[in-house]
């Protein structure tokens, strides 16, 4: 663990911009060194200074090849970007390959843009246990633009939309029809649906399902949303129809503002990123305290699990 | 606490695009419970140490069979110097004569791994590095 002095001195740093600084930053948050809470403590006065783009589908919908045009959106228009991709962790070695950045090379010297790879480290729904600490370093790097790409697990990754403030849903033409759209999950939770690989047969099929499927919430009597999620065909290879989801990207954070619901998501995030801490929290202490002794004394009748859990949760 | 997975960029530079070797340490690294970034191939000196710099990485791999070790791998060396990765362990593989190897040693590249090198052997020189770093 770094001596204060030296956090003090690395907090600075991250805040005037420092690259190197910030990458030691998220080790120490990703690893939850005993430094981490002291940062974190920190970085969280930035919390909700960026808009957090999640970038979810399927795997191999193209959501690295797209976050990679996205980066040059934002950049074309010289603003910093930030990027965490979420790629999982073995469970069986705990290693991980983590291949999105090879995506986003293109971006890899632009001072402008500071890309980290994270691993799920035992996570389900996408995303990682340090997800929100992450943010919070780059955010106060001074990152405008943050884009969080989960695992791509597909169907059930809503975890990221109690981190992201626009969830990006990417699909593709060969990926299912209507009924696949309407399907609970990840469909719920977009703000925006991307048809990528716009260049494939099958593109105004896909997007037509889509419309269609988002369309029956109101073809059912719902009252209007006061957002309509948007379609947009795109092609992550050749570039078509990126400049078109900024501008959709654009008007929801707007919309977020305008009605007061970029508040609402916030409230969100902080709610999830209290949990999580509670839950690492719970899952160090009490859940390390489940020994040898602890299933003898079930096995042999001497106590019940219930009787001995509340016992484990109230030693510290 | 458990300890935590040591992350190691493997990385190819040059022009040559065979990165079956690349790719064959990668999931060896992992499958040995390292985080491993790839960034792909052709990959300039510039990106490389940009990369290793963001993602906070315990080690670099390079792999080279175009024979430009000799120049890529010291200015990629002291670029990640440059950057203030000042301890951070680089390690190499290719078709490299031993001569070469020595004077890439002298460079700051700590190990030059050959042909046929068996992959538990890389395994276990991180392993040892590792533990003791940091």
């Amino acid at each position: 663990m770094p001596a204060k002095s030296d956090l003090k001195d690395l907090i600075r740093r991250v805040r005037r911009g420092d690259h190197a600084a910030a990458a030691r930053a998220l080790s120490l948050v990703v690893d939850e060194d005993e430094s981490a809470a002291s940062l974190a403590r920190d970085f969280f006065k930035s919390a909700g200074s960026a808009q957090k783009v999640g970038v979810c589908g399927p795997p191999g919908a193209g959501k690295s090849t797209l976050t990679g045009r996205l980066i040059g959106l934002y950049r074309a228009r010289k603003i910093p970007v930030g990027v965490l991709a979420v790629d999982p962790s073995s469970s069986l070695s705990g290693g991980a390959f983590l291949g999105d950045r090879l995506r986003i090379m293109a971006h890899a010297t632009d001072p402008g843009v500071f890309i980290r790879s994270l691993a799920s480290r035992g996570m389900v729904g996408g995303l990682t246990h340090a997800i929100f600490g992450a943010v919070h370093v780059l955010e106060a790097l001074g990152c405008a633009k943050i884009i969080v790409e989960t695992v791509g697990t597909g169907q059930d990754e809503v975890e990221i939309a109690s981190v992201a403030d626009t969830v990006l849903y990417v699909t593709t033409p060969a990926l299912g029809d209507e009924i696949q759209a309407m399907k609970a999950g990840a469909m719920e939770i977009g703000d925006v649906f991307v048809v990528n690989k716009a260049d494939l047969a099958g593109r105004d099929k896909a997007v037509a399902d889509l419309r269609g499927a988002l369309g029956l919430g109101r073809a059912a009597g719902q009252a209007p949303r006061a957002w309509e999620p948007p379609v947009v065909a795109v092609s992550a290879l050749s570039g078509e129809g990126v400049e078109a989801l900024g501008r959709e990207l654009d008007a929801h954070w707007a919309h977020l503002e305008r009605s007061g619901e970029r508040r609402e998501r916030l409230k969100r995030q902080h709610r999830a990123e209290l949990e999580f801490w509670i839950q690492r929290r719970v899952l160090k202490t009490a859940l390390g305290r489940v020994d040898e002794k602890a299933l003898k004394d079930l096995l042999s009748g001497k106590t019940d699990p219930a009787s001995l859990g509340a016992k484990l949760l109230r030693k510290h | 606490m458990e300890p935590k997975p040591r992350r190691i960029l493997v990385a190819k530079p040059g022009l040559d695009g065979h990165d079956r070797g690349a790719k064959v340490i990668v999931r060896a690294l992992r499958d040995a419970g390292f985080e491993v970034i790839y960034t792909g191939i052709r990959q300039t000196p510039e990106m490389i140490a940009a990369a290793a710099l963001q993602e906070g990485v315990d080690a670099v791999g390079l792999s080279l069979l175009s024979g430009a070790h000799m120049t890529l791998f010291p200015e990629i060396v002291k670029l990640l110097r440059k950057r203030g990765l000042k301890n951070l362990l680089v390690f190499g593989g290719g078709i490299i004569p031993d001569e070469d190897a020595r004077a890439l040693r002298k460079a700051g590249v700590d190990r030059v791994f050959g042909p046929g090198t068996p992959l538990q052997e890389i395994v276990a020189y991180l392993n040892e590095k590792l533990a003791v770093a940091r």
